[in-house]
């Protein structure tokens, strides 16, 4: 697809994200806005998904034959639903229930609600690597030459079972599988170098034996090139770097990690909606 | 008493490992891993006959569990294998999240549970395990008596949709039940009918409560020796028709009483036909080094224990 028009996409997703924080007062919007642009270029132009004869994603849980993203930092679950919904896994309309009583869109995603576009349940860090090596492991034994793409956060990069899955991908040569590191340098109680600092993440993963790239996340034709390029590399797994700003796309919320997880209220919504023009062509939910 | 005869000893583990040998042939889907222990869990038949389908992940639980659930998108059956100590409450909450929550078809199984592993000492004996993995919402717990029981078990669970937690053992122990035999998730083993008392019993301690069974045939007293052999989902209509014959009851399980089948039992009973219930189990405590036998003693996991607590359930009958 064309970068503007990912662009115009990534837009919408946006509004949607602030919109849907600021309607239940509750949920993490920073990180979701600094992501945008990856989900946005994953499911509108790098990954091959299943479709029906109108071009509409069809959703099987096995997932053969197609790629699959994994969100291991669950808390970003606005931008998640976002995309899914215009990606057409459900109506957009649905983005309104997200976070109330009986809503498919829990806090954090679930497969418990038989949500279409979510293969696993994530809010508890850590778990989404082991989670995407293993689907990876079953496409090599299917014969399925499709490849897995995980999400993790940089703080999420703290937790020990990320190391324990880092280890076990490249030694069983997942070259089918492309996980990405939102690097924001933010967590909820600071900066992660204060926090608890992560140091030098790329050479850890290279000395771990993955291939390791990085881009600038809030740059949608920079985040396409650099997926396409981690889809060569037939038996190492990539690790992407990814650039990111927190709160990216709204002035006031890029600042440090004070948007993680609070919400705008009415008169900083109005005021977020009014950097996020949409395009002709687009509505929100 | 029915007779109950046996001809060869052996561990649970070894039932496991030939259950999954035999899954290898007819589910293809089937997938094992392990944390370092592929001896100690008995795969050596599988990995030899299927090693593309074999998957060593080193000592990593939570890695395993979390790459278990993703091998399940993907159609794959996976049994991820190692000690119960560390198959459930090193990696709770990946088994939480990425198992049970998302309801996938990953089969936890776990050996050296209980004090029966020995030696090693209470770091390992994991005794709070069944009851870990019964709170858990979608997960069926099952914890066979003997090689056979734990071999038809595993086989069992490769067809059954959903996370299971089959829990075995190390001890080599009298194999008492059919080689031939069916074996139904979540239905009760009648092992022997009696009018006195009820005993209902899993794991290590079915043999137990057999010997115990002749002790009180002996003295003219008849028990319903009942084998709970899924923890979960709890075959309760089993459990309330022995007591309302009985009257009382008394369970038996190499577990903690705080969460065991006991725990369950009692809940049945308190619910829906109050009556007087005594337990066999483990009272809030770590176990030690020892053999088997000798720790089954020390912790009163044993025959005799089985009948004493028979002669007091028996004794509160109104």
């Amino acid at each position: 697809m064309e970068i503007e028009k990912l662009e115009h996409i990534a837009t919408a997703v946006r509004r949607d994200i602030v919109r849907m924080v600021a309607a239940v007062n509750s949920g993490h919007p920073g990180g979701s806005l600094g992501c945008t642009d990856l989900l946005v270029a994953l499911y509108f132009d790098i990954m091959r998904l299943k479709r029906d004869a109108d071009g509409t994603p069809v959703f099987e849980m096995d997932g053969r034959d197609e790629d699959l993203f994994f969100l291991s930092n669950g808390h970003i679950s606005p931008v998640f639903y976002s995309a899914l919904a215009r990606a057409g896994y459900f109506p957009v309309s649905e983005l309104a229930t997200f976070r109330k009583l009986d809503s498919r869109l829990q806090g954090h995603p679930t497969t418990a609600e038989h949500l279409p576009g979510i293969r696993i349940a994530s809010g508890s860090l850590g778990q989404g690597l082991s989670v995407a090596s293993g689907a990876a492991y079953a496409k090599k034994l299917n014969g399925d030459d499709k490849h897995v793409y995980v999400l993790m956060g940089d703080g999420e990069q703290q937790e020990g079972q990320v190391w324990e899955a880092a280890q076990f991908a490249p030694n069983k040569k997942l070259g089918n599988l492309t996980a990405i590191i939102d690097l924001n340098h933010a967590q909820i109680d600071g900066s992660t170098d204060n926090v608890n600092d992560n140091r030098d993440l790329a050479a850890k993963y290279r000395a771990f034996g993955w291939y390791v790239d990085e881009m600038n996340g809030n740059d949608i034709a920079d985040v396409v090139k650099t997926l396409r390029k981690s889809q060569e590399n037939p038996d190492v797994p990539t690790m992407i770097l990814m650039r990111t700003q927190m709160g990216f796309g709204v002035d006031y919320m890029m600042v440090g990690h004070k948007w993680h997880g609070i919400a705008p209220n009415a008169e900083q919504l109005t005021q977020a909606l009014n950097q996020l023009p949409l395009t002709v062509g687009y509505s929100d939910y | 008493m029915k007779k109950y005869e046996y001809t060869d000893k052996k561990d649970t583990r070894s039932g496991f490992g030939a259950g999954i040998a035999e899954l290898g042939k007819t589910h293809p889907n089937v997938v094992a891993l392990t944390a370092d222990l592929a001896g100690s869990l008995k795969l050596e038949t599988f990995i030899k006959e299927y090693p593309e389908r074999f998957i060593q992940c080193g000592i990593a639980e939570a890695n395993m569990i979390g790459v278990s659930a993703g091998l399940t998108i993907g159609g794959k059956i996976p049994f991820a294998t190692t000690f119960a100590n560390f198959a459930t409450g090193r990696v709770y909450d990946q088994i939480r999240q990425s198992v049970a929550y998302s309801n996938k078809n990953v089969k936890i199984c776990a050996s050296h549970a209980g004090v029966t592993l020995g030696e090693d000492g209470a770091t390992h004996q994991i005794l709070e395990d069944l009851g870990m993995m019964k709170m858990l919402p979608n997960m069926t717990v099952i914890n066979p008596c003997d090689y056979n029981q734990t071999k038809a078990a595993t086989i069992a669970i490769a067809d059954h949709e959903g996370p299971v937690y089959l829990r075995f053992g190390r001890p080599v122990i009298p194999v008492f039940t059919p080689a031939d035999q069916k074996f139904e998730i979540g239905k009760a083993w009648t092992v022997n009918e009696g009018k006195d008392v009820s005993i209902f019993c899993t794991g290590h301690l079915v043999w137990e409560a057999i010997k115990a069974g002749e002790i009180l045939s002996e003295e003219g007293i008849e028990a319903d020796i009942i084998n709970i052999h899924t923890i979960k989902p709890l075959d309760e209509e089993a459990i309330l028709a022995s007591v309302k014959k009985t009257g009382c009851a008394v369970s038996a399980e190499e577990h903690m009483l705080n969460g065991g089948l006991g725990d369950s039992v009692a809940q049945v009973l308190a619910r829906h036909f109050p009556a007087p219930l005594e337990y066999v189990g483990v009272h809030d405590t770590f176990g030690e080094s020892g053999t088997p036998d000798q720790l089954m003693k020390k912790y009163g996991l044993t025959a005799d224990k089985i009948v004493e607590q028979v002669k007091k359930a028996m004794a509160r009958k109104s």
